[in-house]
C-alpha cells in the first residue's frame, strides 16, 4: 500500500515570489501525529495548504491516498488557527455545516453533528451562538466540525497558538483521547516544542528561506499520554533534544 | 437618584428645558419679529388647522420614500452581488456609480421633470438615487470581506459558487448592509422631500412635503412651514427605528454590537 502523504521534492512559491518551500521530502503512514514546527516563515502552514490542495504545487509531486490533493478533498479537515465559526450559526449548525455543503441527509447531520459535539464535551452548548462561548471552547467546536467528516487525515494549522497554556494542555489531551477512537493522521503545525512531543511520533523540523525539511525527530512516547507523560523524563528529554535543534535551525539563519 | 432614573429622566428634561428656551428667544424678539419664531404651541395649532393637508402630504412623501428606497435597496443589493465577483468588475463599474453619487440632485431634477414630467415617478427616481450608493458601497464592502479561512472551508467542502454567496458571504455581509441600510433610510425621506420639492406634482392633491414646504413658504404660514418640518422629521425617525429594529431582529442574538456590556 502507498504511504497517505507523499512529498516528492516538492517546490512552492507564490506568483512570482521567492522560494517558500525547497524540495521538501516524507511520506506519512496511516495513524502518523505529525507536528511541524521551525521559525515563522518556513513554510509549515503552506505543507498544509498543498496537502489540502488549497494551493498550487510550483515542482515536485504530492499525492494524498494515492490522488492529486484536489480528488482527496473528501478524505480531510482543516483546523484553522482561529476557530472560524459562522458567528450567525448555533454550535450545533456550526459542525453541520461542512455536512450540510456535501448534501448530507438532515437528521443524519444532525445527528453526526450531536456525536461530534459530545466528543468535545460541548453537548450541553448546542445552541449557543459562538460569541457566547470562550476562546478554548471556539476551538473544540472548530475541531468538532472538523471531525464531524470523519476524515482520515486532520490537518490542523496551529489550532491552539492563542490559548492560555492550561487550556492548550487539557485540549491537547483531549484532542489524543477523541483520536483513539477516531484514529485519522494528523498534520499538526505548532510553534510550541512541548504541544509537539507530547502530541506526535514524529516531528518535522523546518528551517526558513526557504522552508526545508532540516531534520526529522521521532517521538517514542507510547500512547496513551496523559499528564504523567509530561513529567516523564524521556518527555522531558525529546523537548530538550527538539529545542536545541530549533535553536541551532534559526542560528545557522542568522 | 439612580443611575436608572437619571437616564429616563434627564432627555424628558432636556426637552422641557429646550421648549423652556425657545419661549424665551420669542420673548426677545421685538413684537415685529415674534412671527419669525413661532411659540411652540402655535405650531401645535397649526397642526391642527393645516392637519389634513399634512396627512395626505406625508402620505405622498412616504409613498415615494418608500418605493425608492425599497428599489434602492433591491437594485444595490443586486449591483453589489455583481460588484464582489472580480476586482476587475469593481475597477470598471465604481467610477461611473461615483459620478452617479456626485451629480448634484438639484441638476438631476430638471432632467428628471423633461423626462418624466413631476410626479410620483420623478420623487421615485430622486429617492433612488439619494440611496443608491452607500448601500453598494457598504454591501460590496460586506460581500468582499469574508474570512479567507471560511472561504476556504467551504471550497474545501466542495461547495458551489451560489452555496459559497448565500451560505457564507451574504451572511457575513449583513452587518455592513445594515450599515448601508441606516444611512439610506436617513436619506430616503429627505430624498423624497427633496424630489418633490423639485418634481412634486400639485395636481390632484398629490402633492409631498416638499411641495407643501414651496406652498406654506410662499404665503408666509411660519408656524406652518415648522409643523412641515417636524412632520419630516416624524417620518426621518420612523424609517430610521424601523430599519435599527429590523438590524436588531435580524442580528442580535450573534453579532458582538449586541452583546451585553459592564457599561
Amino acid at each position: 500500500m502507498p504511504s497517505l502523504v507523499q512529498f516528492n521534492h516538492v517546490e512552492k512559491r507564490y506568483g512570482e515570489g521567492p522560494l517558500i518551500l525547497d524540495r521538501i521530502n516524507f511520506a506519512a503512514e496511516r495513524g502518523d501525529f505529525i507536528a511541524l514546527i521551525g521559525p515563522s516563515g518556513c513554510g509549515k502552514s503552506t505543507i498544509l495548504k498543498l496537502i489540502a490542495g488549497l494551493s498550487p504545487i510550483s515542482g515536485g509531486t504530492v499525492t494524498v491516498d494515492g490522488m492529486v490533493p484536489e480528488n482527496a478533498i473528501e478524505e480531510l479537515a482543516f483546523v484553522f488557527q482561529e476557530p472560524t465559526l459562522l458567528p450567525w450559526l448555533t454550535v450545533q449548525k456550526n459542525v453541520e455545516v461542512p455536512l450540510r455543503l456535501r448534501a448530507t441527509r438532515a437528521d443524519h447531520r444532525e445527528q453526526l453533528a450531536k456525536t461530534c459535539l459530545s466528543l468535545v464535551g460541548l453537548s450541553e452548548r448546542a445552541h449557543y451562538y459562538p460569541r457566547q462561548l470562550s476562546g478554548g471552547q471556539k476551538m473544540r467546536v472548530s475541531i468538532a466540525r472538523a471531525l464531524s467528516l470523519s476524515p482520515k487525515i486532520l490537518l490542523l494549522d496551529e489550532p491552539f497558538g492563542a490559548l492560555d497554556e492550561m487550556t492548550r494542555d487539557h485540549l491537547n489531551e483531549e484532542l489524543l483521547t477523541i483520536r483513539e477512537q477516531k484514529a485519522w493522521t494528523a498534520f499538526f503545525v505548532t510553534h510550541s516544542v512541548a504541544e509537539a512531543v507530547f502530541l506526535s511520533n514524529r516531528i518535522f523540523v523546518l528551517s526558513a528561506n526557504p522552508g526545508r525539511l532540516y531534520r526529522e525527530v521521532p517521538v517514542d512516547l507510547p500512547y496513551p499520554r496523559t499528564e504523567e507523560t509530561r513529567q516523564s523524563a524521556r518527555y522531558q528529554a525529546l523537548v530538550a533534544d527538539v529545542s536545541k535543534l530549533l535553536r541551532s535551525v534559526e542560528r545557522n539563519q542568522l | 437618584m439612580s443611575n436608572k432614573t437619571l437616564t429616563r429622566t434627564l432627555p424628558a428634561l432636556t426637552g422641557v428645558l429646550f421648549i423652556g428656551l425657545w419661549y424665551l428667544a420669542n420673548a426677545m424678539l421685538s413684537s415685529e419679529q415674534k412671527f419669525l419664531l413661532p411659540q411652540p404651541h402655535l405650531i401645535l395649532k397649526a397642526f391642527q388647522t393645516n392637519g389634513d393637508a399634512l396627512w395626505s402630504a406625508a402620505l405622498n412623501t412616504l409613498r415615494g420614500a418608500l418605493l425608492g428606497f425599497g428599489l434602492a435597496v433591491a437594485g444595490s443589493f443586486i449591483v453589489a452581488l455583481v460588484l464582489s465577483l472580480t476586482p476587475l468588475i469593481r475597477a470598471s463599474l465604481y467610477p461611473y456609480l461615483m459620478i452617479l453619487q456626485m451629480t448634484p440632485i438639484i441638476i438631476i431634477a430638471p432632467i428628471l421633470i423633461l423626462w418624466a414630467g413631476p410626479g410620483t415617478v420623478s420623487v421615485t427616481v430622486i429617492t433612488f438615487l439619494i440611496c443608491f450608493f452607500p448601500m453598494v458601497v457598504n454591501t460590496t464592502q460586506g460581500l468582499i470581506s469574508t474570512d479567507r479561512n471560511l472561504v476556504d472551508l467551504f471550497r474545501m467542502c466542495k461547495a458551489s459558487k451560489h452555496q459559497e454567496i448565500f451560505l457564507l458571504r451574504v451572511p457575513a455581509a449583513l452587518p455592513f448592509f445594515f450599515t448601508g441600510l441606516r444611512i439610506a433610510a436617513t436619506l430616503a425621506p429627505i430624498g423624497a422631500i427633496v424630489g418633490d420639492f423639485y418634481a412634486g406634482n400639485s395636481a390632484g392633491g398629490q402633492g409631498g412635503l416638499g411641495f407643501l414646504t414651496i406652498v406654506y413658504s410662499s404665503q408666509f404660514k411660519i408656524p406652518a412651514l415648522f409643523a412641515t418640518a417636524v412632520t419630516s422629521c416624524a417620518l426621518g425617525f420612523l424609517f430610521a427605528s424601523t430599519v435599527i429594529a429590523l438590524s436588531w431582529f435580524t442580528m442580535h442574538k450573534w453579532h458582538d454590537s449586541y452583546s451585553r456590556t459592564d457599561s
